[in-house]
């Protein structure tokens, strides 16, 4: 299927391309954004976290009231609504999907497994300050190890992220996967 | 295998159990693909997947890969994917639309909607040689038998046989029970299909599907989570989607699903009688039959909206939920690999809200992501696996064997766990594989 996707233009000034330093925990005031940068990043970074450590709790605690988890089914779709996903899942599905995976007779959950993902590319699309709103894009690889065997899923993410009191929330998160067209050995049970 | 003789074969299957090898000798599946796979009716798809002349989607029936395409006249025809000429794929895409021409990517042949021979490079210099164009070796080759019912396409590798309607038989009731619930009496494909491989021999999926035994074991995970979430959406909103009652009604207990019924046919097609009641009051729905009402008068739309199915297996390649508009259809890569194909249909006529209903289940069940298949699928391998091991040669099929009715040639379960779908299968297999 043909990759239709329109990138967007940068609404506002791109933020300037940083290299990713081990500088994580001192963060320099720079007065170009850089300090979104890196506040979003780390956001990305806790949540891929969250899932390598199977803490789907605080995973689903990132998501805004209203917040939606879309895998579409296919590149070119531009909502969720009304179409076949993979995964479209606000706060209660989610819900139904932890309950699922750690209840003991969830019998595909019994052999162990784990995931690793690595979020990179990190860039601001667009960003609202005075509304708290940002679109970013990133892009992950994860590795998922179930019963002796190894499978890769690698994609884009693209976050519409809300702030609060408590930090940033997703009101929307979108996972296209490159390889989520071709044909499924097995099924994913958890998010991506 | 012990001999590949009918008397063999037929000795694999006894009255309430099967012989292992039928899962997992490599021989036997070959065997199913000459005799049962590229023998009887295999679904290729909907007509509506292929709205213009020169749309085509690719697939594989039995060991063949085949290409349905719409030709400029209109008519849809189902060919081998493979060039006359050196035996390339004509079609290396999954779908897509090809214009006037398949053209080879191999030396430029060129070949009508049709199948027909258009052209090829340097006629000069098959001279005397048995190329010549009006060759029927030289178009693509078609699938000896193509038919559809009520739009939905299938294909038989077999030039003789019984017609399409007949190998349907009473379980064409899947594609009339999900058509007539269209308001204009028609469906259209959604264009997306989910694809996803289980690591067993088919016929384990297939005695899967009418299952009533395993839903509340296998899937009381998913079934307990939905209702625990249901339950507290109701408390905050009074109602909850339906979404979570497609997975909370895994949880009803044995004694429910015993009082759902099968109807076994001697072709192998199984039917299940439906056990959600997916017929609420709510606005939406009221708004529908409202439509149907104004379609099809009062009474013929009670008819319609009074059949209770679940699932209609159509042996051995096609499982359907009318009610829910989709289809899953099987598709064998080996004996122990399994392809299966996702499809969901829009009712024609009906009001938005009721396919974004079905899409639900569509999402929740049935896509890559599923949470009722992840443990189906735990469960088909786990079997495969198992029956490769001498601890024992057999397969059960004992529960309630000798204890369901026969009305003429259809066995109907007395209650819903009967293993009378599998043993019907086999009776259907034996039937197939022994036939000279």
């Amino acid at each position: 299927m043909a990759r239709a996707k329109k990138k967007k233009a940068a609404k506002k000034k791109a933020p300037p391309v940083r290299r990713k330093a081990a500088r994580v925990a001192t963060p320099r005031k720079s007065g170009n954004g850089a300090d979104a940068l890196r506040e979003i990043e780390q956001f990305l970074y806790r949540q891929a976290e969250l899932l390598d450590r199977q803490r789907w709790d605080d995973f689903i605690e990132l998501f805004a009231p209203g917040g939606v988890y879309w895998m579409p089914a296919s590149p070119e779709q531009t909502a969720g609504e009304g179409v076949p996903s993979i995964f479209y899942e606000d706060r209660d599905l989610m819900r139904v999907r932890m309950k699922r995976v750690t209840h003991p007779h969830a019998w595909s959950q019994a052999p162990d497994w784990g995931t690793n993902h690595i979020v990179s590319n990190v860039m601001i699309e667009s960003e609202d300050k005075r509304a708290g709103t940002a679109v970013v894009r990133s892009r992950f690889h994860m590795m998922e190890f179930r019963r002796d065997e190894t499978r890769h899923f690698a994609g884009s993410y693209v976050h519409h992220l809300k702030k609060t009191r408590a930090g940033w929330r997703i009101a929307r998160q979108r996972v296209d996967m490159v390889n989520g067209q071709g044909a499924y050995d097995y099924v994913l049970q958890i998010w991506v | 295998m012990r001999g590949d003789g009918p008397s063999d074969l037929a000795q694999l299957v006894e009255r309430d159990r099967v012989h292992r090898t039928v899962y997992n000798d490599p021989a036997i599946f070959e065997m199913e693909m000459d005799r049962i796979f590229e023998k009887v009716w295999l679904y290729c798809g909907h007509e509506s997947q292929v709205p213009n002349a020169g749309d085509y989607w690719t697939m594989q029936l039995g060991r063949q890969p085949m290409v349905m395409v719409r030709h400029s006249d209109g008519a849809i025809h189902v060919l081998y994917n493979r060039c006359a000429h050196r035996g390339a794929m004509i079609c290396g895409n999954r779908h897509g639309n090809t214009g006037k021409v398949f053209t080879c990517s191999y030396h430029s042949w060129q070949f009508n909607t049709d199948g027909s021979l258009e052209s090829f490079p340097l006629p000069k210099g098959y001279e005397g040689t048995r190329l010549t164009p009006d060759n029927p070796d030289c178009s693509l080759k078609h699938a000896p038998r193509v038919e559809s019912y009520r739009g939905f396409v299938f294909a038989s590798l077999a030039k003789d046989g019984p017609g399409l309607r007949e190998f349907l038989g009473d379980a064409r009731i899947a594609f009339d029970d999900m058509c007539d619930r269209a308001p204009e009496g028609e469906v259209e494909v959604v264009l997306n299909c989910f694809r996803v491989v289980q690591r067993s021999n088919w016929k384990i999926f297939l005695e899967n599907q009418l299952d009533a035994l395993h839903p509340s074991v296998t899937h009381e995970s998913t079934g307990r989570a939905a209702e625990a979430v249901e339950h507290e959406i109701e408390k905050r909103h009074g109602k909850a989607p339906l979404d979570y009652h497609y997975l909370s009604a895994f949880t009803l207990p044995f004694h429910k699903w015993d009082q759902v019924q099968t109807l076994n046919y001697p072709s192998g097609h199984c039917i299940l009688q439906g056990y959600m009641g997916l017929r609420p009051q709510d606005p939406d729905t009221l708004a529908y039959e409202k439509v149907m009402r104004k379609h099809y008068g009062a009474e013929r739309t009670e008819e319609i909206l009074g059949v209770n199915i679940h699932h209609v297996l159509l042996y051995p390649g096609l499982s359907v939920q009318p009610p829910l508009q989709q289809l899953r259809a099987v598709r064998p890569l080996s004996q122990d690999r399994t392809l299966t194909e996702i499809w969901h249909f829009r009712l024609k006529g009906a009001p938005e809200a009721i396919y974004r209903r079905a899409l639900g289940y569509y999402n929740l069940v049935n896509s890559p992501a599923t949470m009722v298949n992840a443990d189906d699928l735990e469960n088909f391998w786990k079997c495969h696996q198992g029956l490769a091991s001498e601890g024992g040669d057999w397969v059960s099929f004992h529960r309630h064997a000798g204890q369901d009715d026969m009305d003429g040639n259809v066995i109907k379960s007395r209650f819903g766990t009967s293993e009378a779908p599998m043993r019907n299968q086999f009776r259907a297999w034996v039937d197939l594989m022994t036939r000279s």
